[in-house]
């Protein structure tokens, strides 16, 4: 098991289980599991809805979208069954937030999964876990199973005339299967490809059945939520941005770890003070805020940011998964935009022209640019590609290839500039991009 | 859905609230480039070429999946549009080998049409590009992966137009690779659909594969030869020493009654023409016994003072009635009525049949006096509910199959199937009822009510009220069908309102040559030969003593009772089982393309042209009739329709009499019934408006306008085109028209390369006589690759049927499990 980390200016809701024991169904309900879900038993859909609005819970997936809002979008009358899918795919490079749920929390999955399920009227829950955490099925399934035995799950819950199932499922090990119809499909047994929309998975999902898809880190949250109330939880957080987040902060920093704090800490303390401050007494470089898809912002640009989905998407970036990025100022930026153009181009899945051809071009150009062959032009056509991916493609896959590259390029022309004529590598001597 | 009104770059357009953008584009000409989309099958939204601006929306979208509403505003041309497009391209071109001056697709590939288009001139890259090797995925099909732009059309048109799903992608991002489902080679029904869908050249076809440029071809379109449903097909055709050579056939511009369809015999299923078997000479058996090649005219003087001096001869076993006349599946209207007439008014004899794959005898009898009842092949793409019954259309006939397909994807269609064995359209029917082996003529005492008719069968009675319940129904019977069984089966659907029939038969024409008369108890428009009507006067000494049929005729041979037999296009002795050394005693004259079993014992075999080198019309099995155009030549070959005025003429017949050429022939067809001396009256038809000289928004493979001459289309429409030769077939087709009640055609239509429907309800009433005996029906229950003796002398279908026997069970029965 890693190592927890811990600071004093952390708030403790959604990690408060952590390293309790809490994947122990009999310890989660010392303490104090189930207690949400009984709760929402009683009250009902409508209420539960309200709470989830009330608390101003953002999807911590990476669009932020209004949990409370997105599930409200349900049709209440439907001919086909409605689900609940948990995304557990977490695949963006810099985030591992949602496997230590998994792994120290997996009572809050079911139980957010089983509320998720009551509020939109679902009777099915499924539980999608990333390909490659295969160490983390064991637990889930045993803590579904653990639940199925104490009746929590199944056709009668908690001795009500209420039904709800769920599955755990894993992908195949693929990011794409993170964007939520790529999800579906995979889950349904096909290539992890996204689909059209409209329709949306609120009234077309899974199996053609309307279907509430969040992150398992939204879904952790939901139990507490219910049981703090929305406005408590609401109150923890800054304006439209309610509760906390496990921010992922990785990279040249001394003590990095998943840290919970509430939406809107502010970025430079986060590194300074949170996670000890740039390693070795190392100068900022730049940060990615949110997930390795998510702009670089360079030092002056975190002085007062707030570390909410506005005030990022303000400051020209975004929030995303959470995973803050810390680069030194030993840090090549042309190695550290191959590197996150490399991700993406081998997790592109294929289906649409300017991703599929896009990333590759750009790994392709971005790999002699790096090797000292590069040339002006090089420069200006790595940002026409990326310029001309943003927005053209059929998921947001390709936007987040290319959103990164264009704040490289942007932010740090003169780093590309140094790569010119031959000349090997400037930055060359220390490049172990911690890439979590 | 109600209409809406939108904009489009400042046009107002109206069209149903959620047709595609796209769509509704194309309709008002604007057209909006597109690799991923094709009309039909399901959206990808993949390949971003079709991006336009809507108002009010932050991004481009995607005008192959925008459906219109009520007042938006669209704009598909700007220069924010113009340069995501062009990159689009760009990133295409990156990896593209751009080998176009040796690709298969030049000059009719759509990225070379867009990148013509939207510039993208220069390359941005200097790195290496992704290569691989071409792969021969079957003896059909050839994939080129470095052309692949991954528009999954292909597999899209093999998995849900084809019902195959033989094509997947393989590999994820930039190392996407569409794959075969039989990990380096195909397992399919090779019709070569996908090759059709690809908009570049990434998928190729054996017999086409660096032959030729497309420019260097004439394109003819004209109507496939193997099976009754009569796809058009264009034969790209070039010039070689000994004629013109057919290198291509494909379907080119999508205009015909086929829509995008067409299978692996009429794509593929072309080099009988060249066949080193082609008979290319006249041959006439010398003293020694052996056949000797002669020339065209000893040949024609041989066997016209021959057929003369029998019809002429008093004795005993001379004269008109001693001689046999058997008449082709495969050859036009026009010579078969032109056979028929040469044969009741130059040889005297009503000995005339054809081998007959079907009951149309039977079918029409039972539709007489009915009109608007009998389907044309466009209705089974339309019809709401389908009842098959027998038959096995996937391998019989692949083109109806396609449609049914097409109507189940995009209308839900509901179709019911009652067979006696599993057929694979039972993939797309709501219910099947499992008949018990040749159980099919006590279907219908079932479905009219008799209960214990079929015995105990599962579903029987839900079937039997699924299928009454409908409030409209085609009904579509295979050649398990014969005689009275026709009849009854017709007699319960028409006691129903909205009931439609088709009746399923095999070649290209069969049911023209049944059509035109090429029967000893009927004439053309199956008039009976006991009541002639207007044949009286057109035909002096016309008989009005049915002759004998084929079978008969062979029998009478073998006895010496015939003293010649007369065969065009037909293998009768092979067909039937006759001894070879039973006919010696008969004169035996063949017109075939190849040396079949009768016609190696024939006395004289005169080399004739097929269907890919003629012109004329055919009918297909639901009455369609389309134009047939002369694509290929081959040196020393006539069209049957020639020789028979030829030997004609050599019997000392007059020529003009026989077919109505030269001035004074001119007759604009009559809308209205010629005077029968029958009691049944058609109703005047007005002539439809013409359907559309076809040309297609260069969208497709088939970048070019339809083929038909305008010109000659309006003059041939008016019949104010001069026949000047006897050799013209059109003169013949005069004639029809002005004698067939079912044959009043719209010629228009027809010149333009479109298919007419004819009407067997037209037939008269009177015209009832005995059912045909049922052991007269010889289906040919072909398959996916055979066609007849055509096929077994089609190297690419020989090839291909091989192939899939080595590799898989047949495709019906895998598909079937
Ligand atoms: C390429 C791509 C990858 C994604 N990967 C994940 C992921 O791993 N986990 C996740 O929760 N959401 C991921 N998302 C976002 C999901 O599509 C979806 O928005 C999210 O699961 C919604 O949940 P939320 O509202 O709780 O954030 C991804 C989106 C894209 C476009
Ligand atoms: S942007 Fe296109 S290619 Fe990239 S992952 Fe999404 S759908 Fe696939
Ligand atoms: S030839 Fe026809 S059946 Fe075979 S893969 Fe192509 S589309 Fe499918
Ligand atoms: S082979 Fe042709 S049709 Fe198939 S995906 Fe490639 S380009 Fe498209
Ligand atoms: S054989 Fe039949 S289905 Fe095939 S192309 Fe010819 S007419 Fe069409
Ligand atoms: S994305 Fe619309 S045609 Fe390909």
């Amino acid at each position: 098991m890693p190592k927890l980390t811990s600071h004093p200016d952390e708030v403790k809701i959604i990690s408060k289980r952590f390293g309790m024991g809490a994947a122990n169904i009999d310890r989660y309900i010392e303490l104090g599991g189930y207690e949400a879900t009984r709760k929402c038993l009683a009250e009902g859909s409508e209420w539960i809805i309200n709470e989830m609005k009330a608390s101003g819970l953002r999807g911590r997936g990476g669009a932020g979208f209004p949990t409370g809002l997105k599930w409200s979008f349900v049709p209440k009358q439907s001919a086909k069954p409605k689900y609940v899918l948990v995304n557990g795919d977490e695949s963006e490079p810099g985030t591992c937030k949602d496997h230590l749920i998994f792994l120290h929390d997996p009572h809050a999955i079911i139980e957010g999964t089983i509320i998720a399920g009551l509020a939109i009227g679902a009777k099915m829950g499924f539980i999608y876990l990333r390909g490659e955490y295969r160490y983390l099925i064991e637990i889930m399934e045993k803590a579904v199973a653990d639940a199925y035995a104490k009746g929590f799950l199944g056709k009668n819950i908690f001795g009500t005339e209420t039904e709800f199932q769920a599955v755990v499922q894993t992908g195949a090990g693929a990011y794409e299967v993170g964007e939520e119809s790529a999800l579906m499909e995979s889950l349904e047994g096909k290539r992890g490809v996204p689909r059209i929309k409209p329709p949306f998975p609120a009234v077309v999902g899974l199996y053609g059945g309307p279907t509430v898809i969040n992150n398992a880190e939204t879904i952790a949250s939901v139990p507490h939520i219910i049981t703090m109330g929305g406005a408590a939880y609401a109150a923890v957080g800054s304006e439209r941005n309610g509760g906390t987040r496990l921010f992922g902060i990785s990279g040249h920093v001394e003590r990095p770890g998943i840290y919970e704090l509430p939406m809107g800490y502010n970025l430079k303390k986060m590194i300074y003070e949170v996670a000890g401050g740039v390693r070795g007494g190392r100068k900022l470089k730049a940060v990615v805020p949110g997930g390795s898809s998510t702009p670089v912002l360079l030092p002056e640009e975190i002085e007062t940011l707030g570390m909410d989905f506005d005030q990022v998407g303000k400051a020209g970036s975004m929030l995303g998964s959470g995973g803050v990025v810390v680069i030194d100022d030993q840090t090549c930026i042309v190695e550290f935009a191959l590197r996150t153009i490399s991700f993406y181009q081998h997790e592109s899945c294929g289906w649409c022209i300017p991703c599929r051809e896009g990333t590759d071009w750009l790994k392709k150009s971005l790999t002699r640019f790096h090797a000292g062959f590069g040339t002006k032009k090089d420069i200006d056509n790595i940002q026409y590609l990326a310029e001309n991916m943003m927005g053209r493609t059929f998921c947001p896959l390709g936007d987040a290839a290319a959103m990164p590259t264009l704040g490289f390029v942007k932010k740090f022309r003169k780093e590309f500039e140094d790569h010119l004529d031959g000349k090997p590598c400037p930055y060359a001597k220390h490049v172990e991009v911690a890439l979590v | 859905m109600p209409d809406v009104t939108f904009t489009v770059d400042g046009k107002k357009l109206t069209a149903p609230a959620g047709t595609l953008l796209i769509e509704a584009c194309r309709k008002a000409g604007i057209e909006i480039p597109a690799f991923c989309y094709y009309p039909g099958l399901s959206l990808q939204a993949a390949c971003r070429m079709c991006v336009v601006r809507q108002e009010k929306v932050p991004k481009l979208q995607t005008a192959c999946t925008t459906t219109v509403a009520e007042g938006q505003v669209f704009t598909t041309e700007s220069p924010e549009i113009t340069q995501a497009r062009k990159a689009t391209i760009e990133l295409l071109l990156g990896n593209h080998p751009l080998d176009c001056p040796v690709c298969d697709a030049g000059g009719e590939c759509e990225l070379q049409d867009m990148t013509f288009r939207y510039g993208a001139g220069e390359s941005l890259y200097t790195e290496a590009k992704n290569h691989r090797e071409e792969q021969k995925w079957s003896p059909a099909v050839y994939f080129d992966r470095p052309r692949c732009i991954l528009c999954y059309r292909c597999v899209r048109m093999c998995g849900e137009g084809m019902d195959v799903w033989a094509l997947g992608i393989a590999n994820r991002g930039s190392s996407a690779i569409i794959a075969p489902n039989g990990g380096d080679h195909l397992d399919c029904e090779q019709c070569g659909m996908c090759i059709d869908a690809c908009p570049v050249g990434a998928l190729t076809s054996d017999t086409y594969r660096y032959k030729t440029r497309p420019w260097e071809m004439n394109h003819v379109s004209t109507v496939c030869t193997h099976c009754g449903d009569g796809c058009k097909v264009t034969l790209g055709v070039r010039q070689v020493d000994d004629g013109a050579e057919i290198v291509r056939g494909d379907n080119r511009d999508k205009s015909g009654i086929n829509g995008d369809f067409l299978c692996a015999k009429g794509r593929f299923g072309f080099d009988f023409v060249d066949s080193k078997d082609r008979l290319t000479k006249p041959l006439v058996r010398n003293a020694a016994g052996t056949l000797e090649p002669v020339t065209w005219e000893h040949a024609i003087r041989v066997v016209s003072n021959k057929l003369k001096e029998i019809r002429d001869s008093k004795t005993e076993n001379g004269g008109g009635s001693s001689i046999g006349v058997i008449g082709s599946n495969t050859g036009t209207n026009e010579e078969n009525y032109l056979l028929q007439k040469f044969a009741r008014t130059v040889l005297g004899t009503n000995n005339i049949d054809h081998i007959r794959t079907t009951d149309y005898a039977a079918f029409v009898r039972a539709m007489a006096g009915h009109e608007h009842r009998a389907a044309s092949l466009r209705d089974t793409e339309t019809a709401k509910a389908i009842l098959l019954i027998g038959g096995n259309p996937t391998e019989e006939h692949p083109l109806l199959a396609w449609n049914i397909r097409t109507n189940f994807r995009h209308n839900t269609a509901r179709l019911y199937i009652a067979t006696d064995s599993p057929i694979k359209l039972e993939r797309q029917a709501r219910q099947t009822l499992s008949l018990p082996v040749e159980g099919y003529e006590s279907l219908t005492a079932f479905l009219s009510g008799d209960d214990s008719a079929l015995g105990e069968i599962e579903n029987a009675k839900t079937f039997r009220e699924a299928v009454n319940a409908e409030e409209s129904l085609l009904v579509i019977f295979g050649q398990e069908f014969r005689g009275a069984a026709i009849e009854s089966l017709v007699k319960w659907g028409l006691a129903k309102e909205n009931v439609k029939f088709a009746y399923l038969g095999d070649y290209a024409n069969s049911r023209g040559a049944a059509d035109m008369g090429l029967s000893p108890d009927l004439l053309p428009g199956y008039i009976p030969v006991t009541t002639p009507g207007a044949f009286a006067e057109e035909y002096p000494n016309l008989s009005t003593q049915p002759g004998m049929t084929a079978p008969e005729m062979l029998d009478a041979g073998c006895r010496g009772e015939l003293a010649a037999l007369y065969i065009v296009g037909s293998d009768p002795v092979t067909a039937y089982g006759t001894d070879p050394a039973a006919l010696k005693r008969a004169f035996v004259v063949v017109q075939d393309i190849f040396l079949t079993g009768t016609a190696a014992l024939a006395d004289v075999v005169l080399p004739a042209a097929s269907l890919y080198e003629k012109a004329g019309t055919v009918t297909n099995t639901f009455g369609d009739i389309q134009l047939v155009k002369k694509a290929a030549d081959k040196a020393g070959v006539k069209p049957d329709f020639e020789i028979l005025v030829r030997i004609a003429g050599g019997m000392g017949a007059d020529v003009k009499k026989l077919v109505p050429f030269g001035r004074g022939s001119i007759t604009v067809p009559a809308v209205t019934a010629p005077a029968l001396s029958v009691d049944f009256v058609p109703t005047p038809r007005p002539i439809p408006s013409l359907r559309g000289i076809h040309g297609d928004l260069g969208q497709s493979r088939g970048a070019h306008s339809g083929e038909a001459d305008r010109h000659a289309v309006w003059l041939a429409a008016r019949g104010l085109e001069l026949r000047l030769s006897p050799f013209d077939p059109l003169a013949a087709l005069d004639e029809i028209e002005r004698l067939v009640p079912s044959y009043k055609l719209d010629r228009l239509n027809l010149f333009a390369g479109n298919d007419v429907h004819s009407e067997p309800g037209f037939v008269p009433v009177a015209s009832l006589t005995a059912p045909t005996a049922a052991e007269l029906i010889l289906p040919a229950h072909d398959g996916l690759f055979t066609s007849g003796v055509l096929g077994d002398h089609t190297k690419a279908l020989v090839e291909l049927n091989s192939y899939q026997e080595s590799i898989s069970q047949p495709v019906a029965e895998a598909a079937a499990d």
